[in-house]
């Protein structure tokens, strides 16, 4: 009954955040709001017992992303800028084209009937994850584990690559 | 710990995100704004694999580790858009859409 009562809550904190964050017209607000949608995502991690999945969740997303977008946001825009929004037309329908695909997607939702599974659920300590990340047999997740360590390792260097200013380059312009 | 709550529920909360992501990847204009757009979306789809997981196939925890996987790829997937914005911003003074038509042909 109580768990019920804090589900509601959050689901209610995450929707009225999300459309806060894409209506706001105040971009850093919109990175605040988007803060709020992940921890109230973090929140329902909890709520389903995956403590390690919402601490990773509070960690890179919470911590990493919005951190990594509220940068951005300072050093691309004044702090007290305006978004320009869409004209009324395109925004009436993309909402409209919304709003066909939310409920078409709801609907087929309440349609199918989903069994509950009655197996007893495997426990998702810092040691089972750990000991599944690691291992190559038929519940190991070793190759995704290294492949998205190289992703991660691209991404630091491209991002580094494309982010810093060249000056070498102009310089040889000037000299040609 | 979550008692009588439906698996429809948490289907209903993902779908509502998900659509709100796209209508506001639709109408903002400035490119961080749609960047955080992107960002809903991803995370509606968690949620749907988590809820996945744990209501219908709690014996494994293949969900759980296809969001921690997502998870990674959406901090990489970030860091790229940002660095690229940036330097957006340093060849046109603006990283709003409608500006940057260099490539438009």
């Amino acid at each position: 009954m109580n768990s019920d009562v804090m589900f509601y809550l959050l689901a209610g904190m995450i929707l009225v955040f999300s459309v806060l964050t894409v209506t706001s017209r105040k971009i850093l607000r919109a990175a605040v709001y988007l803060l709020f949608v992940l921890v109230s995502t973090a929140a329902i991690y909890f709520m389903l017992e995956y403590t390690f999945l919402a601490a990773v969740q509070l960690t890179v997303y919470a911590g990493g992303i919005v951190v990594l977008i509220i940068f951005s946001v300072l050093l691309t825009s004044h702090i007290s800028e305006k978004a320009i929004m869409a004209d009324t037309k395109q925004s009436l329908l993309s909402a409209l084209a919304v709003c066909a695909g939310a409920i078409l997607t709801l609907i087929t939702i309440m349609k199918f009937a989903f069994v509950p599974s009655a197996e007893p659920a495997k426990t998702s300590t810092v040691t089972d994850v750990g000991n599944a990340l690691i291992s190559y047999d038929r519940d190991g997740f070793a190759l995704p584990f290294e492949v998205i360590s190289i992703l991660l390792l691209a991404a630091l260097i491209g991002a580094i690559i494309v982010a810093r200013k060249e000056k070498d380059v102009d310089k040889n312009v000037i000299i040609k | 710990m979550t008692g009588t709550i439906p698996l429809q529920s948490f289907l209903v909360i993902s779908t509502l995100m998900f659509f709100i992501g796209i209508y506001g990847f639709l109408t903002r204009k400035n490119l961080i704004t749609m960047l955080m757009s992107i960002e809903l979306i991803l995370n509606s789809v968690n949620i749907n694999f988590v809820a996945f997981n744990k209501y219908l196939y709690p014996q494994n925890l293949q969900g759980h580790f296809f969001t921690l996987i997502i998870i990674a790829i959406a901090a990489a997937e970030a860091a790229v858009a940002i660095a690229i914005i940036i330097n957006i911003y340093r060849n046109f003074r603006s990283i709003d859409v409608d500006n940057v038509d260099e490539l438009k042909f």
